[in-house]
């Protein structure tokens, strides 16, 4: 369990992490995302004691990590890229990690073992490419048998396979009812691995629900509509209730209204419709409307009359402010 | 592979009970990663090859000099010609050996840094302190053995290769022990400074740059800026004129700063530079812990 209490991270005048206040439980994957830049390695390292916070803190099961003495066994983490030094070996890296904190050799193989680096482990790290060296850094965040994984970017340079193999180890240390908190700036990897989702976007916290409501409640259909007389269709759908985005090319992109109850009202004033098609946003999609919102409100200068009234309501929904 | 994890943390409540952080596994982990390094295992076999090799070569080179008027002769009437100090003969590889384990105490840090090692050290040892501690005394114990092993054979070699050939220093002479054993004292401090600069500036570069324009450029310098009455008030206590006073044989003669400056300073007493000296290579240690504490890693 690691709790955040208005935390706050400021360099110099900018603010990296903005009074975020935030519970990320055991037994469960918690899926950290935000573009780069949100301020998410920020945070991490805040958790991990290694930046000190402007103001507020973090506890892990109940208390700062600053002090811990079983540091290992309560947190394993990867930082950034692999974190050891280029001229050691993979083996020797662990080593050198498990001794400081009485951790016995044979839990070095064990952990090379589980993490496929038995091959290469007397290579130095140098050699790696940047695959094997997130391998070696999930290798030295599991040394502890943590009861917390904190796993930044650990996707990074990783093929399909592996990218699936890390998936599957999250999986298995939620289920063994550890804390796993795990960053990403792709919400599509985070949406097949994550049992919750936080987003940040711009240091502030923007979403904090179990992934499957965010599913259902953002990541909405949409009906794409074409029509000679785009304006007049328009005024129809508002007055219907629906909401409308323009687009470049004059389609106009509907939520709120199904696809036949779009077509029947425009048959019923006796407006034409060149395309009238049904399509689901993807997560992607919601995630850096979201999150492009959080950066900078330079889209509105590009809406047209009806987007200035009605999107803001739709898409500023869930931002805090 | 997940299957593999299930198998080995299952019981994970129990499996470690005793892994817990504590200052003399910190220290076993530093040792180890000086060990595991193949670039400090290499820089440290040359700075004592460098003693004792340079004090052999310095020895070899005066004795050939002075050996044509001294050959068959007494040893009457030849001593105006030696006027090099035997101990500062045996001791001519430790300005070089001071520049190895200086950037060797800069990079046993700042290499941390530039690898992203930092912050998987510090995730294992959150209080941050006791990493700073263990390389200090880890530096401190392999350069004060592998030092004190060097300057001592190169003191014995050297006064070998020129028995005979004018004169000698022997251990009982008025202070060439302390002079030796000032060296020593003096490489390992500027080991730990160099670990403290490595520390301070987080980068290889700064770190040795820094270490060596303040050992070796800076006294030139104020040399040259400063007025005379304020140059003998400041320079005796700046870290090398500081370490000379305990390095040489006889410091009373005083000391000139860097070839062409010429300004000749009056060096401090052994003990009182030595005082002085500790307090830069503490000084330096405690800002670093300081810094090292409160800054973001």
């Amino acid at each position: 369990m690691i709790e955040l209490t208005n935390l706050t991270k400021r360099f110099g005048k900018k603010v990296a992490v903005d009074d975020v206040t935030l519970t990320i439980r055991p037994g469960v994957i918690t899926g950290f995302v935000g573009p780069n830049g949100a301020g998410k390695s920020t945070t991490i390292r805040m958790i991990l004691g290694l930046d000190r916070p402007t103001s507020g803190e973090v506890r892990i099961d109940g208390r700062p990590f600053a002090g811990c003495d079983a540091p290992l066994r309560t947190v394993g983490a990867l930082v950034d890229s692999k974190g050891a030094q280029a001229g050691r070996s993979a083996y020797n890296h662990l080593r050198v990690l498990a001794r400081t904190n009485g951790i016995p050799q044979s839990r070095v193989d064990e952990v090379i073992e589980i993490v496929g680096l038995t091959e290469v482990a007397n290579q130095r790290v140098g050699s790696f490419s940047m695959g094997m060296g997130q391998r070696v850094g999930i290798a030295a965040a599991l040394l502890g048998d943590p009861q917390t994984v904190i796993l930044d970017e650990p996707a990074n340079g990783l093929d399909p396979e592996g990218i699936l193999w890390i998936r599957n180890l999250m999986k298995a240390l939620a289920r063994e009812g550890r804390t796993v908190f795990v960053s990403s700036h792709l919400m599509s990897e985070m949406a097949l691995t994550a049992d919750h989702l936080v987003i940040i976007g711009r240091g502030k916290l923007m979403v904090d629900m179990p992934m499957s409501q965010f599913i259902d409640e953002k990541a909405q259909k949409s009906v794409l509509v074409r029509s000679p007389r785009a304006g007049e269709v328009a005024e129809l759908i508002l007055s219907a209730g629906g909401a409308i985005t323009r687009r470049d090319d004059g389609a106009l992109e509907v939520t709120g209204l199904t696809a036949p109850a779009i077509g029947d009202l425009a048959g019923a004033s006796g407006l034409h419709l060149h395309e009238l098609s049904p399509r689901g946003s993807s997560l992607e999609d919601v995630f850096m409307a979201m999150t492009q919102d959080a950066v900078e409100f330079h889209a509105q200068s590009d809406l047209d009359a009806i987007e200035a009234h009605h999107l803001p309501r739709a898409r500023h929904e869930g931002t805090p402010s | 592979m997940s299957a593999s994890v299930a198998a080995t943390t299952h019981d994970r409540v129990a499996r470690f009970p005793d892994a817990k952080v504590s200052q003399w596994r910190v220290i076993g982990a530093e040792w180890l990663k000086l060990r595991t390094l193949r670039s400090t295992v290499i820089t440290l076999a040359a700075a004592c090859v460098v003693v004792v090799g340079f004090a052999a070569m310095a020895a070899g080179v005066v004795s050939g000099d002075i050996t044509p008027e001294t050959n068959g002769a007494g040893p009457a009437g030849q001593m105006p010609l030696m006027t090099v100090d035997p101990t500062s003969i045996a001791m001519a590889g430790t300005s070089l050996a001071m520049l190895i384990l200086g950037s060797l105490g800069v990079l046993f840090m700042s290499g941390e840094h530039s690898s992203g090692m930092i912050r998987t050290t510090m995730s294992a040892v959150p209080q941050r302190l006791p990493v700073l501690w263990a390389k200090a005394l880890v530096l401190v114990v392999v350069s004060a053995v592998l030092m004190t092993a060097s300057v001592f054979a190169a003191f014995f070699l050297s006064q070998a290769i020129l028995e005979g050939n004018g004169p000698t220093a022997a251990l009982s002479d008025p202070g060439v022990t302390r002079a030796l054993w000032g060296n020593v004292a003096y490489l390992v401090g500027v080991t730990l400074m160099g670990l403290a600069l490595g520390s301070l500036l987080r980068s290889s570069a700064g770190g040795i740059a820094t270490l060596f324009a303040g050992l070796l450029v800076v006294p030139g310098l104020l040399g040259l800026v400063l007025p005379d009455s304020w140059g003998n008030a400041i320079m005796p206590y700046l870290p090398d004129a500081a370490g000379q006073s305990f390095t040489l044989v006889d410091p009373s003669a005083g000391s000139g700063f860097g070839p062409g400056f010429g300004a000749s300073v009056d060096l401090l007493t052994p003990g009182t530079g030595a005082l002085v000296f500790v307090v830069w290579v503490v000084g330096l240690i405690a800002l670093a812990a300081t810094l090292l504490h409160r800054r973001d890693v």
